[in-house]
C-alpha cells in the first residue's frame, strides 16, 4: 500500500512532471540543461575514441619514423609545404566560422548562423580541393605506394600512366635488380632499393592518415548540411542549440588532428633538405 | 576551481584565438626551415599542443564546462600519453634502433 502510493507522488519538482516545456525535450531529461549537458558528455566520449584511433596511427607513425628514418626524411621532404601550410590556415578559418556559427545559433541570429555555417563548408571544400591537388601530385610523380612507384624502379604504374618527373628521392628509381646483390646492404643499389621500400612506407603512412583524416572532413562537411537545413528553418535558439554545438565540437576535433598531421607529416624533417 | 559566469565565448576571443593560431602556425611553418638538430620535431610539437589546447578550451567550450566534462578528457588524453609513451618507451629500449 505505501509504495503505491509514493508512485503516484510526483519523481521530482523538474519540468518533465508539468505539461508544457520545450518541443526539443527528450522526457528522459529533468531540464534543457541537463540535456545539452548529457550530450556534450557523450560527444566527448566519442571524441575520446576518435583520438585514441588517430593515435595509434601517430604512434605507429612515430615508431617507423624511428626505425626507417632517412627514408622518412626522402618522403617527407617531397611533399608541398607550401600547400600543406596553406591548407592549415584554411582549417583553422574553418574552425572560426563554426565556433562563430555556434555563437550566433546560442544568440539567436538566424541568418549569421546560416552564413557562418555557408562559410565553414565553403573552407571544408577548399581545403579537400587543396588535398586532392596534393594527392594529384603524388600520383604525378609515381609516389603512390604499390602500384608501380618509381622509386622501386618501376616506371609505370598498374593502368601505365605514371610520368616521371622527381627526382627528389635521390635518383633511386635508376637501382636495377640483381639477384646476386640481394639483401646486402652494404652495395649501394641494394641500399638504395630498401630505402626506396621504406619510402613506400611512409606514403603507406601519408595516405592513411591525410586520408582518414579527409573521410572525417567528408562526414563532417555532411553534417553541416544537415545542420544548415535545419538553421534555415529557425529550430536553433538561445533554448536550444544542442545539434550545431556537437557539430561544432566534431568539426573542431578534424582540426585538431590537422593540427598534429601538419607538423608531423611535413615539417619535422624539412630542415634535413632544405625548402 | 570557480564556475565561469559566461557559458561562451564571445566573437571578440574567438577572434584572439584565431589569431593566435595563425601566428602559431606561421612560426610553426618558418621555424620548420631552420636547423635545430633533434629540437626541431620538439619545437614543432609543443607548438601544435599550444595550439590544440587553444581550439579545445575556446573554440570546444571546455573551459567553460562542467567538471565531469574536464575531467573526462582529461583521462582520455592520459590514456592517450599511455599508449604512445609507452610503446615508444618499449621500441626505444630495443637493439635493432641505433
Amino acid at each position: 500500500m505505501r509504495t503505491e502510493k509514493m508512485r503516484r507522488s510526483p519523481l521530482s519538482t523538474s519540468q518533465t512532471t508539468t505539461t508544457e516545456h520545450h518541443p526539443a525535450l527528450a522526457h528522459q531529461f529533468d531540464s534543457m540543461e541537463q540535456q545539452q549537458e548529457a550530450s556534450t558528455f557523450g560527444m566527448w566520449v566519442f571524441l575520446l575514441t576518435e583520438i585514441m584511433m588517430f593515435g595509434g596511427l601517430f604512434t605507429a607513425y612515430l615508431i617507423y619514423r624511428l626505425k626507417y628514418y632517412p627514408a622518412f626524411v626522402a618522403g617527407s621532404t617531397s611533399i608541398s609545404v607550401s600547400w600543406g601550410f596553406a591548407n592549415t590556415l584554411v582549417l583553422i578559418g574553418s574552425s572560426f566560422t563554426m565556433a562563430m556559427a555556434v555563437w550566433a545559433a546560442q544568440k539567436g541570429y538566424r541568418k549569421s548562423q546560416v552564413w557562418f555555417l555557408i562559410g565553414t563548408m565553403v573552407l571544408g571544400t577548399a581545403f579537400l580541393g587543396v588535398k586532392a591537388k596534393e594527392y594529384y601530385d603524388k600520383w604525378d610523380e609515381c609516389h603512390i605506394p604499390g602500384i608501380g612507384n618509381q622509386v622501386i624502379g618501376k616506371p609505370f604504374n598498374a593502368w601505365g600512366g605514371c610520368s616521371i618527373k622527381d627526382t627528389s628521392l635521390g635518383n633511386i628509381a635508376e637501382e636495377i635488380r640483381d639477384p646476386n646483390k640481394h639483401g646486402n646492404p652494404n652495395i649501394p643499389e641494394v641500399a638504395a632499393e630498401q630505402t626506396a621500400k621504406r619510402t613506400e612506407i611512409f606514403f603507406s603512412f601519408y595516405f592513411a592518415m591525410t586520408g582518414l583524416h579527409a573521410f572525417h572532413m567528408v562526414i563532417g562537411l555532411g553534417l553541416l548540411a544537415w545542420l544548415l537545413l535545419r538553421a534555415k528553418s529557425g529550430e536553433f535558439g538561445p533554448s536550444y542549440y544542442t545539434p550545431i554545438e556537437l557539430g561544432g565540437l566534431y568539426w573542431h576535433f578534424v582540426d585538431i588532428v590537422w593540427i598534429f598531421l601538419f607538423p608531423l607529416l611535413y615539417l619535422i624533417s624539412r630542415h634535413q633538405h632544405g625548402v | 576551481m570557480s564556475e565561469p559566469t559566461h557559458s561562451h565565448p564571445t566573437p571578440g576571443l574567438y577572434l584572439v584565438i584565431l589569431l593566435a593560431l595563425v601566428v602559431g602556425t606561421c612560426l610553426t611553418w618558418g621555424i620548420a626551415f631552420v636547423d635545430l638538430g633533434k629540437w626541431n620535431p620538439v619545437v614543432a610539437l609543443t607548438i601544435a599542443v599550444i595550439k590544440a589546447v587553444l581550439v579545445v578550451l575556446f573554440f570546444m567550450h571546455v573551459y567553460y564546462s562542467s567538471k565531469l566534462t574536464k575531467l573526462t578528457i582529461s583521462a582520455g588524453v592520459f590514456w592517450l600519453l599511455i599508449m604512445i609513451t609507452m610503446s615508444l618507451s618499449d621500441y626505444l629500449t630495443r637493439t635493432f634502433l641505433p
